[in-house]
């Protein structure tokens, strides 16, 4: 029964909160209580402590009250006999695990240990959690598996990373049993571990499950306007938007015990491979709370069915394993069998639209030399993926937009990477996928399957031809070169008066309520992922979804770009909440953020300019933040004039801040962000009359405080000084 | 009738016996020699004017009218409205004492007492309209305390915890008219519409009667629940044992018995004091001070402090015929004349401390809120001092004590199950949708001679409990529980499967007691808090619950079980209303009033048959909510999650 459960919970957390209050007593008597807690990147502090009590560590004295707290929360384990009512004291004696392990994982530092270390990575960054966030906010990752513990043996355990990464779920790793971890089992398999892989080792101990939890705990207050401190809010937030849940290989230990009864709390319920009682009424979780005795390879739909998840999966035969979670993985050097494209070979793709009549549906035809003709060594082949799609919705403005996600539909082919797109793609095979049997037809069969899948609403018909005679593909990338230069001219044409309709996305406001963003031809989603033709397209895919067409109405205000109708739109979508929205403006009325902004640009009032900053860059800003502690201000659906979350594209368009001076206001921003912005920006500054001004701006090896900013400003003659005040 | 049939209580029987060979006379022994008054059963005497007193044949009703013209009809009502009456009136002043302990220890006048919940005033202000921000607790208690007392007194508008009822219930109160304006002037009222020549029409006089009943479960009973809570601190799962048997012979055994806590809770933290049980000591008693409840009091002490009760309402004469209790301490409420008699049997002092309910002869010790420690230790001195008058002859203790686990308040459940972090209603509304828990039961009420002692009681409790029903209880009810070992965890044993895999999962028994006969009042909060939760409907009427009084005897159930059928929770009676003279009351009663309350009373003798009937409600509830079959687990996609509230 489950008052076993619940008593080893409670003896766990006695014993974990008492290592937790030692542990913290040792770190001061060593490093002094203001050693600083810092962990990296972060505006959430130590995340479940911050998330629930409101509380912001940031010494280690700031310990001592949590310690208080979770002694307060312990309660007495349930009596043999006339036992009083365990389930509440138990939940709340897991929660006290949580905070102590907190304190754990996070004086480590000043104890000189890492907090990473070897395949263990350790507490995620706010870069890390804001990337991926937006797969939690849109679906595309439904939620994660934590995995405790060891399997019975290596096959198995890479049979459960395999399965668990077709579902599209994040697996976090912690915990092991014997010494023994399934992440290291993994490692040994030549597993890839990582973010970009969906499996991430979190840590060795069972206390590093709160880099787990706290990742959902970060995710709630990024993505939400829950205010830190409100737990329930929280705790049910988590509960019903990131499902999660716990996968328990091998013996379960009290601390386990203890650490899974904090999880509970957070809506995460646990299914184990082990003979222990259940917990089944419902209630805490969505269903069961405890569902042991289930055979490793049952434990994933187990889980899922546990855990309430309806997982979509597309099914593609192939020889390899496909699925998400394969999108970030890399083909090496040393696994690589073929290459295509990235200036190695003429290598293209192009998708278009075609008469019924002229598209064959599942065919796909390999004109020219496979796989096998390469060297045992492997090679490179020149490469042309032509894709023909038919559809009574289909449009022509629609080609573009879908192909851009042949990218991502070969990426998610297990051991084939994709890089760049149109005449500048990079495709690489590795040797494993070659030794399973994936041939040049295959990569076919990863395009039509997903558009099906994923665009079945405007496209009825596909057809792939894959060319890889160098003579043919050289001819076709002309045609195909010329049909990139008519887009691109449409493109131009494409700009915000040009159009009747703008497009909302609100795919996040389930996660960001109040927030509600306006595309525009020249102004793309703030995730940078949609613009307003992929708006578009998803409109008429899904006429009810988060892409909802917004009739411009009258221009109230051409120069911030305000309009009746937009003012409305927003105003019954963010529930009252903002009145006016200006397009072209971050000072007046801006736009509202989610969490899942590009980049945040901020107001330089020094300089009489703004800076940008783009998600990843770690690096301190001339304003005084990271890019971390700007994202916390400006989220959570929240007008914040003179902060605006955007997509990096807008830094290059037209309408680029243009009620504030545009372009020229742009004053700093990181070296990297203007390499990458460099061509776009630097047409727009000779379009404003200064060739020189990408140069002109500083960036993080020139200046980092504002004073220097400004000095250089100066030096270089930066046209944001003689601007109107940008107050 | 044999001893073994008065009782299912062996303790009880042991003690009948001992009386017996003592030749002391019990309720028993009185009811043998009392034939029931057919009229007053009936509900056909009437004696509001003295051109009668008149009284009607139940079984010719129509043969004849009082001498003013007044039908059996029109008798009956009357008659059931003021016994309505007396039930608010009671629970309702001892609401009002409690709020004005409130304001006097809020004022520091009443020294020992302090806020001992302040969460829980904060949140009751809050309801009262009162301003918490950046003000001290005592300010905002004396200012609630003024509230308080307002809601007796108010001539109009409505009583302020009706906002606590969803907004469909509180829409039927409004729009039949029955929405309690004060307390007090609702009693008023229907004394003065029962009167000699006021109101004839049955129909409009029982909608008045339901409308006080709503003035004593929303207003009196409510208030003293809450504000005890807040004075008193709210109950919390406690350990404590039931029974004769927790009388102890080598200390001296001092029994509260009543229904307002606030002199016992003194008389406790004297008892505890180490100077007066070193002289308790000294007086021959090794091991201390004993103090036992009785009744409501004893619920009360039981539910915050872990208080052992001796027993329920039948066992207030069997404790002193245990020849052990030094001292009966009495308040009001369900107290037996026949305590003065009877003690004169044995060493046993009695004691009266309300200036509202004294008896001949007897010594009274008034309670005054100022002085309450003062008063409760010269009664602790009184019972040592009483200690050597003891008579060992006469002696006798049953072994019979049983364990229990009580404290089940509304916040208990709340926090029990999801911490404090997680707290709601979700998994008990999740286990009903589920059908692990069928429904839920209050069951309720007294002890009453005309029925064997807790028969009734615990069979239906154990039928309810084995069909995966879950049963909460208060009152003498919840005594006979407690004695029967139904209110230990263990008792999940007996449980149903669905049932019990819920009471393991949780660690709570599968009856659950919530308090003293005013704390029915927490079940009304708990049904709210169900229809809040979700899932289960949007009205009180829509839950599979009910609410029983098998053994009921009171003015007091019948105010009880009038504000529970006007709150939407149908009542089954094990004794009916004394009304069997008046077809058109029986029909309004048991049948035509769901079509207002959507609630109704049913009466059932034998607890086998009531059991099957409760349990055909239950049924017929949940086919009405469409969950009698287990629903179909759900599989969310990213379209369905959005869907799921945050809030």
């Amino acid at each position: 029964m489950s008052k076993f459960i619940l008593s080893q919970a409670i003896i766990g957390s006695h014993k974990i909160v008492t290592k937790a209050k030692e542990q913290l007593e040792k770190a001061i008597a060593e490093k002094g209580e203001d050693f600083p807690i810092k962990p990296p990147d972060t505006a959430y502090f130590v995340p479940i402590i911050y998330s629930i009590l409101g509380h912001k560590v940031e010494k280690l004295a700031d310990f001592k009250p949590v310690i208080e707290e979770a002694e307060k929360l312990l309660p007495e384990p349930p009596s043999e006999k006339v036992w009083l009512p365990y389930l509440g004291p138990a939940l709340d004696a897991g929660m006290a695990t949580l905070f102590a392990e907190e304190v754990i994982e996070f004086t480590k530092p000043a104890l000189g240990q890492s907090q990473a270390e070897g395949i263990w990575l350790g507490p995620p960054d706010d870069v890390i959690l804001r990337e991926r966030g937006v797969e939690f906010t849109d679906g595309r990752a439904p939620g994660f598996a934590v995995v405790v513990g060891a399997a019975p043996d290596s096959e198995s355990a890479v049979k459960l990373a395999q399965e668990l990464q077709a579902t599209n779920l994040y697996t976090f790793f912690c915990g092991h049993t014997n010494g023994v971890s399934i992440a290291e089992q993994l490692n040994e398999a030549g597993v890839e571990l990582g973010w970009h892989t969906r499996l991430i080792p979190f840590g060795k101990d069972i206390y590093s499950a709160v880099y787990a939890v706290g990742f959902a705990a970060r995710a709630a207050m990024v993505f939400s306007d829950i205010p830190p401190g409100d737990f329930r809010r929280i705790l049910l937030y988590v509960k019903n938007r990131i499902f999660a849940f716990i996968l328990a290989l091998g013996f379960i230990d009290e601390e386990k015990y203890a650490t899974a009864a904090g999880a509970i709390n957070w809506g995460v319920p646990v299914i184990t491979d082990q003979n222990i009682p259940s917990i089944y009424p419902t209630g805490i979780c969505l269903y069961e709370h405890v569902v042991p005795n289930i055979p490793i390879q049952e434990m994933v739909s187990k889980a899922l069915e546990t855990r309430g998840l309806k997982v979509e999966v597309v099914k593609v035969d192939l020889p390899v394993a496909y699925g998400p979670a394969f999108e970030g993985e890399r083909v090496r050097k040393e696994n690589l069998f073929a290459e295509f494209g990235g200036t190695r070979t003429p290598s293209f793709e192009l998708l278009v639209m075609k008469p019924f009549e002229e598209v064959e549906d599942g065919k796909i035809t390999v004109d020219g030399p496979d796989l096998d003709s390469l060297p045992a060594e492997g090679g490179k082949l020149p490469l042309a993926i032509v894709v023909k799609v038919a559809g009574s919705k289909m449009k022509k403005e629609f080609e573009s937009v879908l192909e851009r996600q042949i990218h991502r539909f070969v990426n998610h082919a297990s051991g084939v990477m994709h890089i760049g797109q149109r005449d500048v793609n990079w495709i690489r095979i590795s040797r494993e996928a070659y030794e399973k049997g994936f041939r040049l037809r295959h990569l076919g069969e990863a395009i039509r399957a997903s558009l099906h899948a994923e665009y079945g609403r405007v496209v009825d018909k596909v057809e792939v031809e894959i060319y890889s005679d160098e003579e043919k593909v050289k001819a076709l990338m002309e045609e195909a070169r010329k049909i990139y230069h008519e887009r691109d001219e449409r493109m131009r044409a494409l700009t915000d008066s040009a159009v009747d309709l703008f497009y909302s996305c609100t795919l996040c406001q389930s996660f960001a309520p109040s927030h509600v963003c306006v595309i525009s031809p020249e102004r793309i989603g703030l995730c940078g992922a949609y613009t307003w033709l992929d708006a578009q397209a998803h409109f008429e895919m899904e006429p009810t979804g988060g892409n909802q067409p917004i009739e411009k109405g009258a221009l109230l205000d051409e120069e911030k770009g305000i309009w009746e109708g937009v003012n409305e739109f927003v105003k019954r979508h963010s529930h009252g909440k903002i009145e006016q929205v200006s397009l072209y403006s971050m000072i007046h009325d801006p736009m509202t953020c989610c969490g899942c902004f590009e980049v945040i640009l901020a107001i330089l009032p020094m300089c009489n300019g703004i800076m940008a900053v783009q998600r990843g860059y770690t690096g301190m800003t001339p304003v005084g933040m990271s890019f971390s502690t700007l994202a916390g201000m400006v989220g959570g659906g929240q007008q914040t004039p003179g902060f605006m979350g955007v997509g990096k594209a807008y830094l290059t368009s037209p309408k680029f801040i243009s009620a504030d001076g545009g372009l020229l206001r742009l004053v700093w921003m990181p070296k990297d962000l203007k390499e990458e912005l460099r061509p776009g920006l630097q047409k727009r500054a000779e379009e404003l009359g200064y060739p020189d001004l990408v140069d002109m701006i500083a960036d993080e090896t020139i200046a980092t405080t504002e004073e220097e900013v400004l000095a250089y400003l100066q030096e270089k003659g930066h046209p944001a000084l003689n601007l109107e005040s940008v107050l | 009738m044999s001893n073994k049939e008065k009782s299912r209580d062996k303790a009880a029987q042991e003690m009948i016996k001992k009386a017996q060979e003592e030749g002391v006379e019990t309720a028993w022994d009185r009811k043998e020699a009392m034939k029931a008054c057919v009229y007053g059963d009936a509900g056909t005497c009437c004696r509001l004017c003295l051109m009668g007193p008149c009284r009607i044949n139940p079984n010719k009703p129509d043969e004849k009218q009082g001498v003013c013209g007044a039908t059996a009809d029109t008798i009956v009502a009357r008659n059931l409205a003021r016994l309505i009456a007396g039930g608010t009136s009671a629970h309702s002043d001892h609401g009002r004492h409690i709020v004005h302990a409130l304001k006097l220890a809020a004022e520091g006048k009443m020294p020992g007492y302090e806020i001992k919940d302040a969460g829980k005033l904060l949140r009751v202000a809050k309801e009262f309209g009162i301003e918490i921000e950046n003000r001290q607790v005592q300010e905002v208690a004396v200012e609630l305390a003024r509230k308080g007392e307002e809601e007796f007194g108010k001539q109009d508008g409505r009583l302020t915890f009706l906002n606590r009822a969803p907004k469909k219930r509180q829409a039927i109160w409004k729009d039949f008219g029955v929405e309690p304006r004060g307390i007090d002037r609702e009693v008023v009222e229907i004394m003065h519409r029962t009167t000699m020549g006021v109101d004839h029409d049955p129909y409009d006089i029982l909608l008045s009667s339901f409308r006080t009943s709503l003035a004593d479960g929303w207003g009196g009973s409510m208030i003293a629940t809450e504000f005890t809570d807040i004075l008193l601190s709210t109950p919390k799962p406690i350990r404590s044992q039931a029974n004769l048997g927790v009388l102890k012979e080598g200390a001296v055994n001092i029994v509260i018995h009543g229904h307002e806590p606030l002199l016992s809770d003194s008389i406790g933290r004297v008892a505890r004091n180490p100077e007066m049980v070193k002289k308790a000591q000294e007086a021959g008693a090794q091991e201390g001070i004993n103090v036992a409840g009785l009744c409501c009091t004893g619920n009360e002490v039981l539910m915050r402090q872990g208080y052992p009760i001796a027993g329920n309402h039948l066992h207030q004469e069997l404790a002193i015929v245990t020849g052990a209790v030094e001292v009966m301490v009495t308040d009001v409420q369900c107290l037996m004349p026949s305590l003065a008699q009877i003690t004169s049997y044995y060493h046993t002092r009695l004691l009266t401390t309300s200036p509202l309910a004294r008896f001949p002869g007897v010594l009274h010790i008034e309670f005054e809120p100022e002085k309450a420690l003062e008063v409760a230790q010269r009664i602790v001195e009184l019972a040592i001092e009483n200690f050597k008058n003891r008579d060992p002859q006469k002696v006798r203790i049953p072994e019979e004590k049983m364990s229990l686990v009580a404290g089940f308040s509304h916040e208990t459940i709340n926090y029990m199950l999801g911490g404090r972090f997680r707290a709601s209603y979700r998994p008990l509304n999740d286990a009903i949708i589920w059908g692990r828990i069928k429904g839920v039961v209050g069951i309720v009420g007294c002890n009453n001679p005309r029925t064997s002692q807790d028969v009734f009681h615990v069979s239906l409790a154990e039928e309810l409990i084995k069909n995966d029903i879950l049963v909460v209880s208060t009152g003498c009810a919840a005594g006979a529980f407690a004695k029967a070992g139904l209110l230990l965890p263990e008792a999940a044993e007996k449980a149903g499967p669905g049932l019990k895999e819920v009471c393991e999962a949780v660690g709570m028994p599968p009856v659950l007691h919530a308090g003293s006969c005013v704390d029915n009042s927490r079940i009304l909060v708990a049904c709210c808090e169900m229809v809040r939760e979700g899932g289960l409907g949007d009205d009180i009427s829509d839950l599979p619950v009910a609410g029983v009084a098998p053994e009921w005897m009171s003015e007091k159930a019948e105010a009880i079980a009038h504000y529970f059928v006007a709150s939407g929770v149908s009542v089954f009676l094990g004794i009916p209303h004394p009304t069997w003279g008046s077809s058109k009351m029986e029909k309004l009663l048991y049948q035509e009033i769901e079509e207002i309350f959507g609630a109704r009373f049913y009466k059932e003798g034998d607890p086998q048959r009531m059991a099957a009937k409760v349990i055909d409600l239950i049924n017929h509830k949940r086919e009405k909510l469409g969950i009698n079959r287990k629903p179909a687990r759900v599989l969310y996609d990213m379209a369905m999650r959005r869907e799921l509230p945050v809030e």
